[in-house]
């Protein structure tokens, strides 16, 4: 067991997620209790993560992983110790050499095999709150070879009103969190499935503009 | 200064509480054993021990622990307010400002300067919240802007704030169960009328009195919440306060009365954003808004009436 991991998320961030900011959670049931899993959302925000991981307790953080670009979160030996070590990012490589060379979800497949929960944002990059970025089909070629992992498609929001990309100072809100059905990989052609996806995100972020009309995401 | 004083009869209407809350625990059991559906009352009543729990803490130990513990409410308080109303993006360092008013603010009550307490946020925030916002430069609904941060600091930090005020105004005729006594009297009460306009409604309630804000409020509601709050405070003013029992009858018709108004405030407002609750956090319950909207109103203008009679 990764015992920093473990004391990080009890000691510091689940303490800030759960009072400083204050999680909303709607459709808890659909939360899967244990691994495999994927837990596939939009992405405005640094929090998203910690949100996210922080909606289970700290015993079962250690047995999520949020996939991450390898280029931007382990490119110094700082930031290596700071997201592998203490948020057990796995790291994606994105150079498209290299992806047409070898597996680049070697590391997430072995993840899913030991049981453990995988988090994805297939928007690819932080975008902006209100439009949902296209969803990148990675995520689809990712589950074409684990059909029973279940896929839960979720919708947060007001991460993005708290630590927005390119914003230093953090400014509480609480977060809103809309967990769907689980959803698994069919015989669909990848680009198909993964539109479904998107619209289950998307049905998401409706239910969650009908509960806050007041509020245009 | 830093002891709250609890006299003997402060104790016993704690018992009480906890008495009530016992006796609705084991009702609430007993008719679960007989299959009858206590689900949603179960969760209101496990919420409301909690609060109570917190609140007996809060007031158990000395005053820097209520200071502590009410300035954390308020901080939840603004928190679900900012949450639930439309912001825009250059709000973001006013809204920052904002949040910082609340430690400055309950140190000013904790060192007992009242006069700074008056002031902080009805005049020093108002000027320099929308100052800050002027520095950012966004115009398009500046005033808007202004004026919903504003009032949620008036809401969420001054009102609430009373609650503490009470103990370090200096009341040249002593409070005869402390500080302590007079904000126990207030919580009780405005949680009593809460709870009998709603029995009353729910039994009786045939009249709208809001049909806008909502239906559920009724002329029936109200008057039997506002006789019974009266009724009660035949006993539990001269009990808990300074005031005589005559006195007490007709202060807490009064304060059943804005308690009411702070109830259909939050309601119009809640109404305007097209929400049903402040926020998910005392779960039964709504947010921690939905719960203090009526001691918005009750506690500041409470203090007021018993610091001008009383000093």
């Amino acid at each position: 067991m990764n015992i920093s991991k473990y004391l990080f998320f009890a000691g510091i961030v689940r303490p800030f997620i759960n009072l400083v900011m204050g999680v909303s959670v709607h459709g808890g049931e659909h939360l899967p209790l244990s691994g495999p899993a994927i837990l596939v959302a939009n992405h405005n925000s640094h929090l998203d993560t910690l949100v996210l991981m922080s909606l289970y307790s700290s015993a079962k953080i250690v047995h999520i992983h949020p996939m991450a670009a390898a280029d931007y979160f382990c490119n110094t030996p700082f930031k290596r110790f700071i997201f592998q070590k203490l948020i057990g990012i796995i790291p994606l490589k994105r150079n498209p050499f290299l992806q047409m060379h070898q597996d680049i979800f070697m590391e997430a497949k072995k993840a899913l095999k030991k049981k453990e929960i995988l988090i994805i944002f297939p928007e690819g990059t932080r975008g902006n709150s209100s439009r949902l970025q296209d969803f990148k089909t990675g995520i689809a070629h990712l589950t074409q070879s684990f059909p029973k992992v279940p896929v839960i498609p979720i919708f947060i929001h007001g991460t993005e009103k708290s630590l927005p990309k390119n914003e230093g100072i953090f400014v509480p809100f609480i977060t809103d969190v809309y967990i769907g059905k689980p959803l698994f990989h069919t015989k669909e052609d990848n680009k198909k499935w993964t539109l479904i996806l998107q619209g289950n995100v998307k049905q998401l972020q409706e239910q969650f503009l009908k509960d806050h009309p007041a509020l245009n995401a | 200064m830093n002891e709250i004083l609890v006299t003997e009869h402060v104790r016993y209407s704690v018992w009480i509480l906890y008495a009530i809350l016992t006796f609705l625990t084991f009702l609430a059991f007993g008719m679960k054993l007989r299959k009858k559906n206590v689900e949603n009352f179960l969760i209101r009543l496990k919420t409301f021990w909690k609060i109570v729990i917190f609140l007996t803490i809060a007031f158990s130990f000395n005053f820097v622990t209520t200071v502590v513990l009410l300035a954390f409410i308020s901080y939840l308080a603004l928190k679900e307010y900012f949450s639930m109303i439309p912001t825009r993006h250059a709000d973001r360092r006013a809204l920052f400002w904002a949040y910082l008013s609340i430690p400055v603010q309950f140190y000013f009550i904790y060192i007992g300067w009242l006069n700074m307490f008056y002031l902080l946020i009805p005049l020093y925030l108002f000027l320099l919240v929308p100052a800050r916002m002027a520095i950012v430069g966004e115009t398009k609904d500046f005033l808007k802007s202004c004026a919903s941060i504003h009032w949620g600091l008036m809401v969420c930090v001054y009102a609430l704030g009373y609650v503490c005020a009470y103990f370090i105004q200096d009341f040249k005729v002593p409070l005869p169960h402390g500080a302590l006594g007079c904000v126990l009297y207030i919580l009780y009460l405005t949680i009593f009328n809460d709870f009998m306009q709603y029995v009353f409604g729910k039994s009786f309630g045939k009249h709208a009195i809001t049909p806008k804000v909502s239906p559920h409020k009724t002329w029936e509601g109200f008057i039997g919440g506002v006789l019974s709050t009266g009724l009660i405070s035949l006993w539990a003013a001269p009990f808990l306060t300074p005031l005589s029992a005559g006195e007490g009858f007709i202060v807490g018709i009064g304060l059943a009365c804005c308690g009411f108004l702070g109830d259909i405030v939050m309601s119009s407002l809640k109404r305007d954003l097209g929400i049903k609750d402040t926020g998910t956090i005392l779960p039964g319950h709504g947010g921690i808004l939905d719960r203090v909207d009526s001691l918005i109103f009750t506690a500041p203008l409470f203090f007021h009436y018993i610091s001008y009679f009383y000093d």
